[in-house]
Formats: structure tokens, C-alpha cells, sequence
């Protein structure tokens, strides 16, 4: 069963979503990665907080074309390891009312236990898939901090439809990561014969 | 066709395209998983993808990886006309958009903007008696290598002893920790023997197998078949998400070692698994995987 989501999102649609949910994101995102991370719990900048408020963010460091009107076309643009943003990624949740994160490879204990306390998911997208992801971006909104982090750390506001994702981390405490690395665990010790 | 051109189409058709034994093994890999669940989806997901970068001639991942080049070439030839050539290929295919910027100075932070740096694109030369030139390309990912992995035996740690079972175990080992970081499913690519540097240089090389080529040894082959079945039971699954497909096949290769060591290099690729040749025979350029 996919699940359709469109952000703005509130909690008690995000309080229903489990791990193991597949979704289908469509509305407005942010990217930011660990240059923007790192300035929205230093300085707290108000310019993202419109956009970031029931909204989803999206660790990713894209390839994008500028147009010759001005306009920008994202050319692939799929996931960015996740964890880099572990010291962060709790207080960005409740500092500004994001919904959801999504990323690769799962986050730690302490962005688990911010998603149960301020009501958001981790999403994860399928790392590698740059072309397709970059297709279902209809629209680039808006570029901050462009001049000073450059193409792949700048806050790009993008509008998506229909972005393929899964529920890794949820807001009960559950993570697919941790159920996986558990089993594959006991699997390892019997394998090479450590049990 | 001049040189740089048939490079930028090599460098174009790597990043954007598959080869089909890669394609082959993610589509069983997509008929074996279960209806429903997310392994399932990943798959469909990064099939779609596949389809659609080479439809659209877009890099399917936007990380374009490490660009590795293995060069064999006639005696009488100079080494210094395909670096040029291979620098100026990259740069274009940099501003093609086939190519991210990739190359950074680990000193300074800066990206030099065209994928031109040092010691990247990396030029492994051999001069060959042909009277032909082969160009092998592996665009290798970022988040794959930071899986990989060195061993030495013998490991108490896994009770690894210096002989196959304990290479057995390390490669286990290396595969339950990358769990689905390096983008699984992975290809894993293992060298035993040699020294620090030559173990890692042939985990590489043997990337150039096709998926489903056995190694040529019996006792090897065999070894390559067990490790692919027991890898499987982890369960790690694409990206980690659990299922029946966590790597898409084991190649092993070795070489001699000092009486004093004993390596063991893997070298993770992950499922974008991008690698492509491009022969040059009597001024005929042709490509194949």
C-alpha cells in the first residue's frame, strides 16, 4: 500500500505513518546538507521558516543547470548520506516544525528520539537513483545561500510530485536500521561460526 | 574520431548507462524479492531510474564517483598523449553535465570545478604487445569506498586464521558492517595476498569481471559461489532495508604475498555499478562493457 503525502503535512498524519510505509511525497521541500545544518542551529536564520513549517527536508547536494531565462533545472539529484547531520538534525526538527527528513543510510539515536518528541519520519530515498529523483522535482521555488555554499549546500526549495520514498524512522521510536543491523547481526555470528 | 571526443563518449556512456549484465542482475534481483515490500520498491525504483538516464543521457547518480582509467596501449606510443587526452575529456564531460565535479584539494577544500586534479582522473598504464588500444573506465562511487575495506590475518577478533576461511569471515565482516551504506545491493571485490598498496590495486581491477564470471580455478569459483549464497542470508537487503538480494556477486582474485603478511583488500561497488571499454583498432573506435 503507498501512501500519498502532500506538505504542508501536520502531526497526526505523520503520527500515523510506520516503519516500512511506502510514500509518495508530492509539494513543497528544502535540501540542505551539513554547511546549512550547521547555520540553522547556530544562527537561526527566519528567511527558511515559511518553507520548513510542516514541511520536509532533504539531504541531497544536486546537480542543477541554470537556464537561459535565469530559471533552474535540477539534473539529478538523489540522496546524501544522512548521519553527517546526526548532531543537528533533532534540533532543526523542533527549532522549526519540520515534519520529515530524507536521506540515506538512517540517522542515530538522538535524531530518533527527536522525531518521537517533536512528531516527524525519516524517509529514506533510493541512493543512486539521481535521474529519476531529479524528474519528479516540478519546480525549483526558491535558492538561499547559494553565493556562499555553493550548487550542493545551498537551501534549494523545490516543489515534487510524487517522490518514491519509504518510512525508515518513525515517531514511536521504531527504526528499520536498527530491526535490520539486529537479524543480519545474528545471521553474521552464525555464518562465520562466532556464536 | 579524435581521441578526447571517443573519451567524452566513453565517460558520457558509463556515467548515463548501465552494462547489461549489471541491468541483468538487478532485474532477477527484482523478480526475487516479494510483492510489497520495500526491497521490492527499491528495486522497481532503481530500475525506472536505470531506464530513464539512459533515455535522457543524465548521470544516473548524481555522484559520478572516482574516475579510474586503465590504459593499455602500444609500444612506440606515448603515456603523456592520453593523460592530456583524458584530462580534457573529463573536463568537457564535466560541463556536459555527464560528470559531477568530483575532484577536491583535500588541503585547501576547494573543488577544482572540472574533475582535473591530482592524481585524478587516476591512469593505471600498461603497454601491451597489440598493436591496438583498449581504455577501461570505472566511474566509482563516494559512499561505496567509504566501505571498503582492509584486512590483515590473521584477525582474532572473528577468529580469522591466514588461509580461505578466514578470508571467509573478513568478508563477512566487511559486509554486515557496510550494512546498506554503500547503496546495496553491492558488488564485492576481493584481493588476497600482495602488499598494502598492490592488494587494494587488484580489488579494483577485478571490477572489469562481468557479473556471473567465475573465476577461472575451480577452488576459487567455488569460493566466490559460497561467499555470494552465505552474503545473501545477511538479509541486509537494498539500501539496507532488509530482503533476499545484498550483493549482486563476489569475484576473488589473489596473488602472492610476503611470508610476513596477509592482506585481504574488499572493495565495495556499489549497485551503480559503472564501468565501460572503448578499443581503438586500425583508427576504429568501438565500445563494449
Amino acid at each position: 500500500m503507498t501512501i500519498k503525502l502532500k506538505t504542508p503535512i501536520s502531526e497526526e498524519e505523520i503520527r500515523k505513518l510506520k516503519v516500512g510505509d511506502e510514500v509518495l511525497l508530492s509539494g513543497i521541500i528544502v535540501t540542505a546538507r551539513d554547511q546549512a545544518h550547521k547555520l540553522m542551529v547556530e544562527k537561526k536564520p527566519d528567511f527558511i521558516r515559511p518553507y520548513l513549517e510542516g514541511s520536509v527536508i532533504y539531504h541531497c547536494g544536486p546537480v542543477v543547470r541554470k537556464e537561459p531565462d535565469g530559471s533552474w533545472t535540477f539534473v539529478s539529484a538523489g540522496p546524501t548520506t544522512s548521519i553527517r547531520e546526526e548532531p543537528y538534525q533533532a534540533d532543526v526538527i523542533c527549532e522549526y516544525r519540520v515534519r520529515g527528513v530524507i536521506g540515506k543510510g538512517g540517522m542515530g539515536p538522538k535524531t530518533l528520539e527527536g522525531l518521537k518528541k517533536c512528531g516527524a519520519v525519516y524517509f529514506h530515498a533510493v541512493g543512486g537513483a539521481g535521474t529519476l529523483i531529479a524528474n519528479s522535482v516540478k519546480r525549483v521555488v526558491d535558492v538561499f545561500m547559494l553565493e556562499e555554499f555553493g550548487t550542493p549546500e545551498a537551501f534549494w526549495v523545490i516543489e515534487v510530485e510524487d517522490l518514491p520514498l519509504v518510512v525508515t524512522m518513525d515517531s514511536h521510536g521504531n527504526s528499520m536500521h536498527e530491526e535490520v543491523l539486529e537479524e543480519s547481526r545474528e545471521k553474521f555470528l552464525e555464518l562465520a561460526g562466532l556464536k | 574520431m579524435e581521441l578526447k571526443d571517443a573519451l567524452v563518449e566513453l565517460l558520457r556512456r558509463a556515467a548515463t548507462d548501465l552494462p547489461p549484465d549489471v541491468e541483468r542482475a538487478l532485474k532477477e534481483a527484482y523478480e526475487r524479492e516479494d510483492e510489497g515490500t520495500p526491497a521490492k520498491a527499491v528495486f522497481r525504483t532503481i530500475l525506472e531510474n536505470v531506464r530513464m538516464a539512459r533515455e535522457k543521457s543524465t548521470p544516473m547518480c548524481q555522484d559520478t564517483g572516482s574516475i579510474l582509467f586503465y590504459v593499455d596501449f602500444p609500444v612506440g606510443d606515448k603515456e603523456e598523449t592520453y593523460r592530456k587526452a583524458i584530462n580534457e575529456a573529463a573536463e568537457e564531460a564535466t560541463k556536459k553535465q555527464y560528470l559531477r565535479p568530483n575532484a577536491v584539494n583535500p588541503i585547501t577544500g576547494k573543488n577544482s570545478g572540472n574533475n582535473v586534479g591530482i592524481n585524478h582522473p587516476f591512469i593505471h598504464f600498461h603497454q601491451w604487445d597489440k598493436d591496438e588500444v583498449r581504455i577501461r573506465l570505472l566511474l566509482k562511487g563516494g559512499g561505496s569506498e567509504n566501505v571498503g575495506v582492509q584486512y590483515k590475518l590473521p584477525a582474532p577478533e572473528l577468529k580469522a586464521g591466514r588461509d580461505l576461511d578466514g578470508v571467509r569471515k573478513v568478508v563477512l565482516d566487511a559486509v554486515f558492517k557496510a550494512q546498506g551504506k554503500g547503496c546495496a545491493p553491492g558488488t564485492i571485490a576481493v584481493a588476497i595476498g600482495g602488499d598494502r598498496v598492490t592488494s587494494y590495486m587488484l580489488s579494483k581491477e577485478i571490477l572489469f569481471r562481468k557479473i556471473g564470471e567465475r573465476h577461472p580455478e575451480p577452488e576459487i569459483a567455488e569460493f566466490e559461489r559460497r561467499l555470494y549464497r552465505e552474503l545473501n542470508q545477511l538479509g541486509i537487503g537494498p539500501m539496507g532495508f532488509g530482503g533476499k538480494t545484498t550483493v549482486l556477486d563476489v569475484f576473488v582474485d589473489y596473488q602472492h604475498r610476503h611470508p610476513a603478511t596477509f592482506f585481504v583488500a574488499i572493495t565495495y561497488n556499489c549497485w551503480a555499478y559503472r564501468r565501460k571499454t572503448l578499443h581503438i583498432r586500425n583508427g576504429e573506435v568501438s565500445y563494449d562493457d
